[in-house]
C-alpha cells in the first residue's frame, strides 16, 4: 500500500468569471521512503496539487479526488481535527519563500516548540532539547544562540534550515518541499538540497520535491511527475524519463538544460507561456507551444493510452526520442536538438 | 531600547514648541476681549480698561507675552485663570481625572468590542456576519456624537430608565477625591455601592464616546487581519497542524495588532476631542466642559494652558504607542 495515494485529483477555484481548473486529474502514489519530484513551469499547478493534499488551500478552492489516502486513511473523509493530526505531524511541508514563511513575531525556538508541542508533547525541557538537536541536525551553527533569534535576524538559507528543522521535528513520514531553493542563491541551493536528501536517507521519510529545475530532478528524485497547465502530462521513473521522455513538453524541458544543448550558441527554449485561466487552447493544452502539433492536437483533447505506464497525455507520445507525429518530420530537420542529447543522466 | 526611547523623546520637542505657538495664537485670533466680556453689558470706562489690561499684562507686545508664557510653562506655571484667579494647572488637574476616567472606559469599550468584531468579520469574510459588522461599524463611524448621545439618553434614560441622565455618581454618595477617579476612589473608600453607582453613571457616556473609536478599531482590525491572513507564515502555521483558533488568535492577530495599536493610539487624541462634546451632553465635570467655558469667556491663560496640556498628553500617549510597537514587533526592538 502506497503511503500517499492520490488518483484523479482536481482543484477548482471559484473566480468572478466562474470555476477555474488549476489542477485536473493528477495521480501520484508515493511509497514509504521514496523520493518523488513534480516538475513543470510556473502555473502548472504543482504547488496547488500539494497544497490540496495538505489541506492548505483557501476556501475558494474546491478539491475533489477519486482517491486521496495517506497511510490508508482517506484524507477526504477525515474531520478537520483528525486531518490536523496528520498535517504537520506525519506529513509536513516547506515552502518557496523561507523568509516570509516564518512568523516575524516569534523566535525560532518558539515556532519549533509549538510544532513539537502540538504533535509530540513532552515537557518544556524535553521540547527545548529536541529543538536544539533539530537545529544542529539541519546544520545551524551555535543552536543555543540561534534558538532565541527572530526570523528577521536570519538569512534566507538559515530560515529555510529552520523551516526544515520544524518540518522534520515530529518525524514525518512524508515531507513535501515546494520549490525549497527557488528563493535562495545557487551555493545555498545546493546545500539545502543536499541537506534534504541526507535527512531523507537518515530518517527514511518519503520526499516530494516540487521544482521547475530538471537539473534538481536529475540529482534527487527516483520518480518524476511532469505537470503542464494543471494536467499531469507524464509520470516515469527518473532514469527512463531522462533517457526516454514520452511527452514533447518533457522533451522540451530536457533540451533546455545547458548540459544537453551541446555546442549550440543559444539554449533551446520553449516559446510562449503556460496558458492561464482565459487563454486555454482547445485540444491539447500544450499544442500552441508544441513543435509536433497537428490538426488533431489543436482539436481533440488527448487521453493517456491504456497500456502506457507513463500515462502520457499526448496524441503522439515519443518513442526513443522520436515523435510519430506527422508534423515531426519537418521539425527534426530544422531543429537538430529536438531529439535530446543523452549526456545528462541521473 | 533605551536609545530608541530617547530618540523618540527628542523628536517630541519641536512638536511641543509648535503646539505652544498654535495654542497661544489661536485663542488671540478669536474676536472678542476677555475684559469687555467680564464687564458685560454695563460697559467699562477707558481708564479702567487700560488699567486692567496692563494689570493682566495684555498691553505688552505679543512676542513678550509668548515668551512669558513659555517661561512659565518651563516652570510648570500656566498662569492664573482670568475668571476664577486660580492657577490653570490646578483647575486642569482637578478636572482631568474625570475626563481620563471617561476616556479610558470609552477606549476599553471600543477595544473590547471592536477588536473581536474586527477579527470575526475578517474570519467570516464575505459572509453575512462580516457585512453586518462592517455595516454597523460604518453607521457608528458616521454617527454625530451629539445626536447619538441624545438618542441614547432618550431611549435608555428617559424611556427605559436603565441609566442615569447625567453626572458622575448618584447624589446619595459623597466620595473624598484621592485620585480623582470616581471608580478608584470609591474602592479606596471601600464603598461598593458608590463603586457600582460610579460604573452605572459611566456606561452611557462611555458608549457614546467610544462609538467612533470602536468603528475605527473594528475596521482597522478587519483589514489588517485580512492582510496578515494572506501571509506565508499563516500558511506555515496551518501546515503545522495547529487549530484554527490558534492560527487566528496567535499567529495572525499578533501581527495584525501592530497596525491596530497605531490606530488605538491615534484614537486617544480623538477621545479627548470627542470628550468635549460628550461631557457637554452628560454634564460630565471634566476638562471638555471646562475648556468650552474658558473659550466662551476668552479666558486666555486657561485656553492656552489647557490646549498645551492636552497636546502634551496626546504626545505622551503616542510615545507610549511607539514603545508598545517595540514590545509587539521584534523587528523594531532589535
Amino acid at each position: 500500500m502506497a503511503l500517499l495515494d492520490i488518483e484523479g485529483l482536481s482543484v477548482r477555484f471559484k473566480t468572478s468569471s466562474g470555476l477555474f481548473a488549476a489542477v485536473e486529474d493528477v495521480d501520484i502514489n508515493v511509497d514509504r521512503g521514496e523520493v518523488w519530484s513534480i516538475v513543470g513551469e510556473s502555473g502548472s499547478g504543482k504547488s496547488v496539487s500539494m497544497l490540496a493534499t495538505m489541506g492548505l488551500l483557501p476556501w475558494t478552492a474546491q478539491v475533489t479526488a477519486d482517491r486521496m489516502t495517506f497511510d490508508g486513511q482517506d484524507l477526504q473523509q477525515l474531520s478537520p481535527r483528525q486531518r490536523r493530526r496528520i498535517v504537520g505531524g506525519e506529513m509536513s511541508m516547506i515552502f518557496q519563500e523561507p523568509m516570509s514563511s516564518l512568523n516575524p513575531c516569534f523566535t525560532v525556538g518558539t515556532q519549533i516548540d509549538e510544532m513539537i508541542k502540538q504533535h509530540l508533547g513532552g515537557s518544556r525541557k524535553e521540547r527545548h532539547e529536541r529543538a536544539l538537536d533539530l537545529l544542529a541536525q539541519v546544520g545551524i551553527p551555535d543552536p543555543a544562540r540561534r534558538i532565541k533569534a527572530y526570523p528577521h535576524q536570519l538569512s534566507g538559507g538559515m530560515s529555510q534550515r529552520v523551516m526544515i528543522a520544524m518540518a522534520i521535528s515530529c518525524n514525518p513520514r512524508l515531507l513535501i518541499a515546494d520549490e525549497p531553493t527557488t528563493a535562495l542563491d545557487v551555493t545555498i541551493q545546493a546545500q539545502i538540497l543536499e541537506l534534504l536528501l541526507k535527512l531523507q536517507e537518515d530518517t527514511g521519510m518519503a520526499l516530494i520535491l516540487i521544482t521547475h529545475d530538471m537539473g534538481v530532478v536529475a540529482e534527487t528524485a527516483k520518480h518524476v511527475v511532469v505537470q503542464y497547465a494543471g494536467r499531469q502530462v507524464e509520470k516515469q521513473d527518473v532514469k527512463s524519463l531522462f533517457a526516454n521522455p514520452r511527452h514533447p513538453y518533457t522533451e522540451a524541458l530536457l533540451s533546455a538544460l545547458p548540459e544537453r544543448a551541446g555546442n549550440q550558441d543559444r539554449l533551446p527554449t520553449i516559446p510562449g507561456v503556460v496558458p492561464g485561466q482565459h487563454d486555454r487552447p482547445a485540444g491539447c493544452l500544450f499544442n500552441p507551444r508544441c513543435q509536433y502539433a497537428t490538426e488533431q492536437c489543436r482539436e481533440v483533447e488527448p487521453v493517456p493510452a491504456a497500456d502506457d505506464p507513463a500515462r502520457t497525455l499526448c496524441h503522439y507520445p515519443l518513442e526513443d526520442g522520436i515523435s510519430p507525429s506527422p508534423a515531426a518530420a519537418g521539425v527534426a530537420r530544422d531543429n537538430p536538438q529536438s531529439s535530446p542529447h543523452r549526456e545528462v543522466r541521473p | 531600547m533605551f536609545k530608541f526611547f530617547l530618540v523618540k523623546l527628542a523628536q517630541l520637542v519641536p512638536t511641543f514648541i509648535g503646539v505652544t505657538i498654535v495654542a497661544f495664537s489661536f485663542i488671540r485670533l478669536l474676536p472678542g476681549d476677555p475684559i469687555l466680556l467680564m464687564a458685560g453689558e454695563r460697559g467699562i470706562s477707558a481708564e479702567r480698561y487700560a488699567q486692567l489690561k496692563s494689570q493682566m499684562g495684555f498691553d505688552r507686545s505679543l512676542i513678550v507675552q509668548y515668551f512669558d508664557f513659555l517661561k512659565g510653562l518651563l516652570h510648570g506655571d500656566l498662569g492664573n485663570s482670568l475668571v476664577t484667579h486660580a492657577p490653570v494647572m490646578d483647575e486642569f488637574m482637578s478636572r482631568f481625572p474625570a475626563t481620563l476616567e471617561l476616556s479610558l472606559f470609552a477606549l476599553a469599550f471600543a477595544v473590547i468590542i471592536g477588536l473581536p468584531a474586527g477579527v470575526l468579520a475578517a474570519v467570516k469574510r464575505g459572509k453575512t456576519l462580516d457585512h453586518t459588522i462592517m455595516g454597523i461599524s460604518l453607521t457608528g463611524y458616521s454617527m454625530p456624537i451629539f445626536w447619538w448621545g441624545l438618542l441614547l439618553i432618550m431611549l435608555f434614560s428617559t424611556i427605559l430608565g436603565w441609566t442615569p441622565v447625567s453626572g458622575r455618581i448618584s447624589y446619595m454618595y459623597f466620595i473624598e477625591p484621592v485620585t480623582g477617579f470616581m471608580t478608584i476612589d470609591s474602592l479606596i473608600a471601600g464603598d461598593w455601592g458608590a463603586f457600582l453607582s460610579a460604573l452605572h453613571y459611566l456606561i452611557l457616556p462611555s458608549i457614546v464616546l467610544g462609538t467612533i473609536p470602536l468603528a475605527v478599531i473594528a475596521r482597522q482590525t478587519r483589514s489588517s487581519m485580512l492582510e496578515v491572513l494572506g501571509e506565508d507564515y499563516v500558511r506555515t502555521a496551518r501546515a503545522k497542524g495547529l487549530s484554527n483558533f490558534r492560527v487566528i488568535m496567535v499567529h495572525t492577530l499578533r501581527n495584525a495588532l501592530i497596525s491596530v495599536v497605531t490606530v488605538i493610539g491615534l484614537q486617544v487624541g480623538l477621545l479627548l476631542a470627542g470628550a468635549i462634546l460628550t461631557e457637554t451632553i452628560f454634564s460630565w465635570p471634566g476638562i471638555g466642559k471646562w475648556m468650552i467655558d474658558a473659550i466662551s469667556r476668552r479666558d486666555y491663560p486657561s485656553v492656552q494652558g489647557g490646549l498645551v496640556l492636552i497636546a502634551f498628553i496626546v504626545m505622551i500617549v503616542n510615545l507610549l504607542v511607539d514603545l508598545a510597537y517595540g514590545v509587539i514587533n521584534p523587528r523594531i526592538r532589535h
